[in-house]
């Protein structure tokens, strides 16, 4: 039977065209997630593939070799004890994306866990509440520098000073999600039909606050990236041995008049790495919650 | 009006207790032996016995406590280790020239802002709309030294405009005061700027929807007299919100810019009590900032009322 070509396309052209330019479509739709992303995944890359971008030992002294300005030898010159700084600002990705993930995943973690204590028990919260509110009136900054002024200097203090400087805005807002989810009426459905309290909270609270906190989360992660940057630009930060860009910055203060570039590139990538997750952030905003979208 | 400002003012104790306990609960929360810490890594034991005496450490946690409150309240912020002068005087003599940075870079940033903010949500959509915004993001992820040392390099280096770096006080001359001023408020101002603009924008972007405003173009007012007189106005509560707590970006900001433009004020004290270990400064720098934030943003509650008159409480 001669049946189908003829068949075929037409049920292909009554199909709504989904399937062609759908990458396109997103682009045009969210380009400040594909931007954000696109920039922050190349961070990541540059990071992790440190070793075989063209770097050498990022904390190998070569004292001969001291400041010498960008060249073919030293991409981004070499500071004052001769190391490599395009190796050091390669490898100080490591360091600030570490430490903005880590503050980001654990502030977002603990911040959750508090706010859903205080959002279902009045003794909690009064308590609780009062706390944060202490907390908040101290800028965050400072409560990193007095944590990290008591420990010794390492990572792991550093994203431990700068999480419980976040935490406080986290709670707050997870306290706030959960009220007004509190009253909606699929909660009040579940604690009507006796759904026993954990399971009110794991199935219905915790899955509608995870966007906020997905938003959130890029901007703290942001927020730590660069509160790390003036720790460590401060003497307060990571260990001076490891090269992170606050670090290699603090380095080259003292010889900015003479060699301005040892400042300049890590401070390029620190912008640019906290540029790329803010208008990730936006755009994730903007996508969840598209009313706001139209006026932030 | 009179019960809300009193109510308002009682909410700060609270709030000051919390911040009083946290600052003298750090030292004693650090794992291991503070006066240890702060002896550093070359102490003898002399020096750590004798730290911990200053401290008045050795004593019963509870007592320390009541001492410490106690000093607190007649404005007694303890003895710094390594100068061994009192805390409250040091802080009084840096006082100067942070106050005169946070004003300026207040004052710079509201008019810059302001402007911007108003002129996007008016021109909503077109390209200066555009710019502003993309201004308002990028001015958010610039880290304060990393703006600071451009315009160092630009406005100092390069064209010599500006003095590099330094503070004069006013009864110096005003020229000179102001010159050495512009750098640090544009470095300090830029994120506050940036958060100020997008929020303007927002709420006037609002206030522009409304009806009345369509009464008032329809009435056949100019364009100035809408959105200064009718739109500005309505959207001033947010703006003042965003202004108190953005305080907390500037205070934070000010500890780097002083570093940066080396400006002998209360963040350069801060910094040079880190790199000490000058652990009854820190303690003490820490409840000022707070205590200018929380009356900061005790202002701005206050202001509502004068902003808003329908705002009653």
């Amino acid at each position: 039977m001669a049946v189908v070509p003829g068949n075929l396309d037409l049920v292909a052209a009554s199909r709504p065209p989904r399937e062609r330019g759908t990458v396109a479509t997103y682009v045009r739709r969210h380009p400040t997630v594909v931007i954000g992303g696109g920039l922050l995944v190349l961070m990541l890359a540059m990071a992790i593939f440190a070793p075989w971008l063209g770097t050498v030992d990022p904390t190998a002294l070569a004292p001969a070799h001291r400041l010498r300005w960008p060249s073919a030898e030293y991409w981004f010159g070499s500071d004052m004890l001769g190391r490599d700084i395009y190796s050091r600002t390669i490898y100080g990705a490591r360091v600030s994306l570490i430490v903005g993930l880590s503050v980001a995943l654990l502030a977002t973690g603990l911040g959750l866990a508090i706010g859903l204590a205080t959002g279902f028990n009045r003794w909690i919260d009064a308590v609780i509440m009062r706390v944060m509110d202490g907390l908040m009136a101290i800028p965050g900054i400072l409560i990193a520098i007095a944590l990290m002024a008591l420990t010794r200097a390492s990572i792991g203090n550093v994203i431990f000073a700068i999480t419980v400087s976040e935490v406080p805005r986290v709670t707050r807002l997870v306290r706030s999600v959960v009220l007004t989810l509190r009253d909606q009426p699929f909660v009040e459905a579940a604690i009507a039909s006796g759904t026993s309290q954990i399971r009110i909270l794991w199935r219905h609270i915790v899955p509608n606050t995870l966007a906020t906190l997905l938003v959130q989360g890029t901007y703290i992660c942001a927020s730590a990236m660069i509160t790390e940057a003036i720790l460590s630009f401060l003497g307060a930060g990571t260990p001076p041995i490891i090269p992170s860009w606050g670090n290699i910055m603090a380095e080259g203060r003292a010889v900015f008049l003479v060699a301005y570039y040892i400042v300049l590139f890590p401070g390029i990538f620190l912008s640019l790495t906290v540029l790329a997750i803010n208008l990730l952030g936006d755009g994730l905003r903007d996508a969840i919650d598209p009313r706001l979208a139209r006026r932030l | 009006m009179l019960g809300y400002i009193v109510r308002r003012i009682l909410a700060t104790i609270p709030v000051m207790i919390v911040v009083a306990v946290f600052v003298f609960a750090l030292l004693h929360l650090s794992p291991g032996d503070p006066a240890a810490i702060i002896a550093g890594d070359n102490a003898t034991a002399a020096d750590i016995a004798h730290i911990r005496a200053q401290l008045g450490l050795d004593q019963p946690l509870l007592v320390q406590f009541g001492d410490w409150v106690w000093r607190l309240m007649r404005g007694d912020l303890g003895i710094s280790i390594f100068t061994n002068l009192p805390v409250s005087m040091l802080i009084e003599q840096r006082l100067g020239p942070t106050v005169a940075l946070t004003i300026s870079t207040l004052i710079v940033s509201v008019v810059a802002a302001i402007p911007m903010g108003v002129l996007a949500a008016w021109k909503a959509g077109t390209w200066i709309d555009r710019v502003v915004m993309v201004f308002a993001v990028v001015g958010f992820s610039v880290p304060i030294f990393v703006l600071a040392y451009i315009l160092i390099y630009i406005l100092a280096i390069k064209t010599a405009l500006l003095p590099v770096q330094g503070y004069v006080p006013l009864a110096d001359g005003v020229v000179p005061f102001l010159s050495h001023l512009v750098m640090p408020s544009i470095a300090l101002g830029m994120v506050f700027t940036a958060l100020i603009a997008r929020i303007t924008r927002a709420s006037m972007l609002d206030v522009l929807a409304q009806d009345y405003i369509r009464t008032a173009h329809a009435k056949g007012l100019s364009n100035e007299r809408v959105l200064l007189r009718h739109a500005l106005k309505n959207a001033a509560v947010p703006i003042a919100t965003i202004l108190g707590i953005g305080v907390a970006l500037l205070i934070g900001g000010v500890v780097v810019t002083e570093t940066v433009f080396a400006i002998p004020g209360l963040g350069r004290l801060t910094v040079d009590a880190i790199l000490r270990r000058d652990y009854p400064i820190i303690q003490g720098v820490i409840l000022i900032f707070s205590a200018a934030y929380v009356v900061v943003n005790l202002l701005v509650d206050l202001s509502y009322a004068f902003l808003d008159p329908r705002i009653r409480y």
